[in-house]
């Protein structure tokens, strides 16, 4: 009798062990990659947690009438009347260099906020005020104890006579540390401590809504005509390699397009959304019609042949029985289109979208910048605090890259059609 | 049908984009250099919280890219100023009268140091321009007059005085004007201080230039990209390597890197100022006259970038990181500036 276990590729434990180890293999990798993505994200979360509160540092401010003028409140010097309010606290410091170490506690934004302040309560006229306001990102560091104060003075940013002060502020409950809602309703500065990111996220939202609306409509249309009308010939494969070739064209040339075309000979708006969503719509394109051709072609063609059997004509058999079927899959591909758009920064230089822009824009006719960009514009900032408000910015962005995501699953979910 | 509306709202779209004339300018563009991008954008912050005119665009494009969009013509698509971490070419002068940007004003607005650095835990190096040039030049002059391909691998094989430490630097790549201006000030200062070079430089320009301006290729210079945070985290990392980048950021990360003494100067805010240290450059921007008075709020940007408070010792551009130009030499740009002076080359 032969036993047939014994014999070659009938030895079962060692082709259980083939089998474990390509499992163990399998895991590892999953592993390995988790492990990246909990320390890459990990690593930005922890950055990023500078961001969440911002320090205030509270000033006696005199605003006596002889200084404002209640009737034309922007005229007045609020930098002269900060600065008095910051000497009148320590009036010990004499020497040019101390008094403006002095002022550099609070951002050069608080002279604008106590302007803001007495304009939207102009009962604050006509003594002297408390007022809270941002203090400078050297102060909030060193809150933080990210300045090294053990160095030798000249070696840091925050000198002896500064930490005295800081202290004497801190004894009489004069700073605070609040909630920073600053960074996500306010506009882009040079300044880290206020610098706020919805200037950028808006002029992503509108680049996308520009590019979604041109980019769908327009490649969903070009691959029902490419795959269920057009026909088969030179000409419709030469298209077909040219679709495919365009979808591995490096993007910066579509910015180098767009800023020929789109600006140079339509004459469009330099930075603004339009002519962003524009280009990266050119750019999307070849991504959304061969995802929405593999969905058509997924569909089966006993649909198609039912519907003309049964007397339909050939656009209404694609438009009622095709494409509803295949639209859970064309936006599959549309999302992640549009997730490629929104990581896009090359396509934007051209066209003068990576700009400083402080004002939020209020149509897509206004210059805007977009999310990539900021978190470009701000990794290339030497003041150290921007470090922050990059992690903070990439995570702004992944939040919306997953919102993304979400939206199309649910839509995906909705459109489905079990058969 | 949705399909049916987004494709309505396509169309609508492509008819509003393509009747959209090119509008009535709000603001005002700039662009160019990513050295002047802070000082620029600090200014244009601060000129659109205190005045009532619109924040200015500031773009970050680099010299060449800016003054190219600059020089590309008149009329609102085109930008008003054009930032510069180096003087305007001849050449693009001309490309700009080509295209009927004619009257040009230029601006010079303060200095920048240019400083060799690295991490607080290793030794502080004592270099001259000659040092910096031995080490970092693809070609360096041998004894009999000829040159010889760069034979140095350590510090010490440069200057006996120096630490025996691999040469290792990181910089800027050539597409930047950093670079350009390191090696015109840093380079070539060391390059002309061999006697036989220098007259070279009357006989034969393109050789002397080949041979001063050229960075070694052999791994000894490595390229780090633009960007100069990415410099310092590379420093931190590695204690004997040395980074070339600009003095606002050894001044913002002065508790971990220390900048090189270079002709026995200190890489200081003083000593770059009076023009002690000798790898310094100067900024500029070009304003193109034609939109002075078109373009809302044009002239007051000038003031407010020309005055005391904005460019001054004490003003907020220094805080900034800007080296300011000496009292006098202010008064003498701000009047040019402001009295729309026109650039003659």
């Amino acid at each position: 009798m032969i036993n047939l276990t014994k014999q070659a590729g009938f030895d079962l434990a060692r082709r259980h062990r083939a089998e474990q180890r390509f499992q163990w293999a399998g895991r590892l990798a999953i592993l390995t990659s988790l492990a990246f993505l909990v320390f890459m994200t990990g690593s930005i979360l922890i950055d990023a947690a500078g961001v969440v509160r911002r320090t205030q540092i509270a000033v006696a401010v005199d605003l006596k009438s002889g200084l404002v003028d209640p009737a034309d409140i922007t005229s007045a010097s609020f930098g002269a009347i900060l600065k008095s309010g910051l000497r009148a606290q320590f009036p010990e410091v004499s020497t040019r260099r101390q008094k403006k170490k002095l002022y550099n506690l609070v951002s050069p934004e608080g002279s604008f906020e106590i302007k803001r302040q007495v304009r939207d309560d102009p009962a604050l006229l006509g003594g002297v005020q408390t007022l809270w306001l941002t203090a400078s990102d050297d102060l909030d560091l060193y809150l933080r104890g990210k300045i090294d104060t053990s160095l030798p003075e000249n070696r840091r940013r925050i000198s002896n006579a500064e930490v005295t002060w800081i202290e004497e502020l801190q004894q009489a409950g004069q700073i605070r540390r609040v909630l920073n809602w600053g960074f996500l309703t306010g506009g882009d500065s040079r300044e880290p401590e206020i610098a706020g990111i919805l200037s950028a996220l808006i002029g992503s939202l509108f680049s996308l809504a520009v590019c979604f609306s041109l980019s769908f409509p327009i490649g969903i249309g070009a691959a029902i005509y490419l795959e269920e009308f057009a026909p088969k010939n030179r000409i419709s494969d030469l298209i077909e390699v040219n679709i495919n070739n365009l979808a591995a064209v490096p993007s910066i040339v579509f910015g180098l397009l767009g800023l020929s075309i789109f600006l140079g000979y339509m004459g469009l708006l330099r930075s603004s959304p339009l002519v962003g969503g524009m280009v990266l719509a050119l750019m999307t394109l070849p991504t959304i019609i061969i995802a929405a051709r593999a969905s058509l072609r997924s569909v089966p063609p006993s649909f198609k042949e039912a519907a003309l059997a049964l007397g339909a004509t050939p656009v209404q058999a694609v438009f009622h029985h095709v494409l509803p079927v295949a639209m859970p899959g064309m936006l599959t591909g549309a999302i992640i289109g549009m997730a490629q758009a929104l990581g896009e920064t090359a396509p934007l230089l051209m066209i003068g979208m990576v700009a400083f822009i402080v004002d939020l824009p209020q149509s897509i006719l206004e210059p805007a910048t977009a999310l990539p960009v900021q978190i470009f514009l701000w990794a290339d900032s030497p003041e150290r605090a921007f470090t922050e408000k990059t992690a903070a910015a990439i995570i702004v962005l992944l939040i919306f890259l997953i919102a993304m995501n979400l939206i199309a699953i649910l839509l995906r979910r909705k459109l489905e059609q079990r058969f | 049908m949705p399909v049916r509306l987004m494709s309505t709202a396509a169309a609508a779209l492509l008819v509003v984009a393509a009747t959209t004339p090119a509008m009535a300018q709000e603001q005002i563009n700039i662009v160019g250099s990513s050295t002047v991008f802070p000082f620029a954008t600090t200014v244009a912050e601060r000129f659109g919280k205190s005045t009532d005119f619109k924040t200015p665009i500031v773009e970050s494009t680099g010299s060449g890219g800016g003054l190219k969009l600059f020089c590309a013509g008149t009329g609102s698509n085109t930008p008003d100023i054009a930032n510069a971490s180096r003087r305007i070419k001849a050449s693009e002068v001309a490309l700009c009268a080509e295209n009927g940007v004619s009257e040009i004003v230029e601006a010079m607005i303060g200095f920048d140091g240019i400083v060799m650095a690295n991490s607080m835990t290793a030794t502080q190096l004592d270099l001259s321009l000659r040092d910096i040039f031995l080490a970092l030049a693809r070609d360096v002059p041998d004894e009999d007059g000829g040159t010889r391909p760069n034979p140095y691998e350590t510090w010490n094989q440069v200057n006996p005085a120096l630490p025996e430490i691999k040469i290792e630097v990181l910089g800027p790549p050539p597409t930047s004007g950093t670079r350009d201006a390191f090696a015109e000030l840093a380079m070539e200062g060391g390059c002309k201080t061999f006697d036989w070079v220098k007259a070279l430089k009357k006989s034969d320009k393109p050789t002397y230039k080949s041979l001063c301006h050229t960075i070694r290729e052999d791994g000894a210079y490595i390229e780090a990209g633009e960007n100069d945070n990415l410099i310092v985290l590379k420093l931190l990392a590695n204690p004997d390597a040395m980074g070339i980048f600009g003095y606002s950021f050894l001044e913002q990360n002065s508790d971990v890197l220390q900048g090189s003494v270079v002709n026995d100067v200190e890489p200081e805010f003083e000593e770059i100022a009076v023009g002690n240290y000798p790898i310094a450059r100067s900024l500029y921007f070009y304003i193109k006259k034609a939109h002075v008075g078109v373009v809302p709020g044009l002239k007051a940007f000038l003031r407010e970038f020309t005055s005391e408070d904005a460019w001054g010792d004490d003003g907020y551009l220094a805080d900034k990181g800007l080296i300011p130009l000496s009292a006098e030499e202010r008064k003498i740009q701000a009047n040019r500036i402001n009295g729309l002076s026109l650039l003659n080359m």
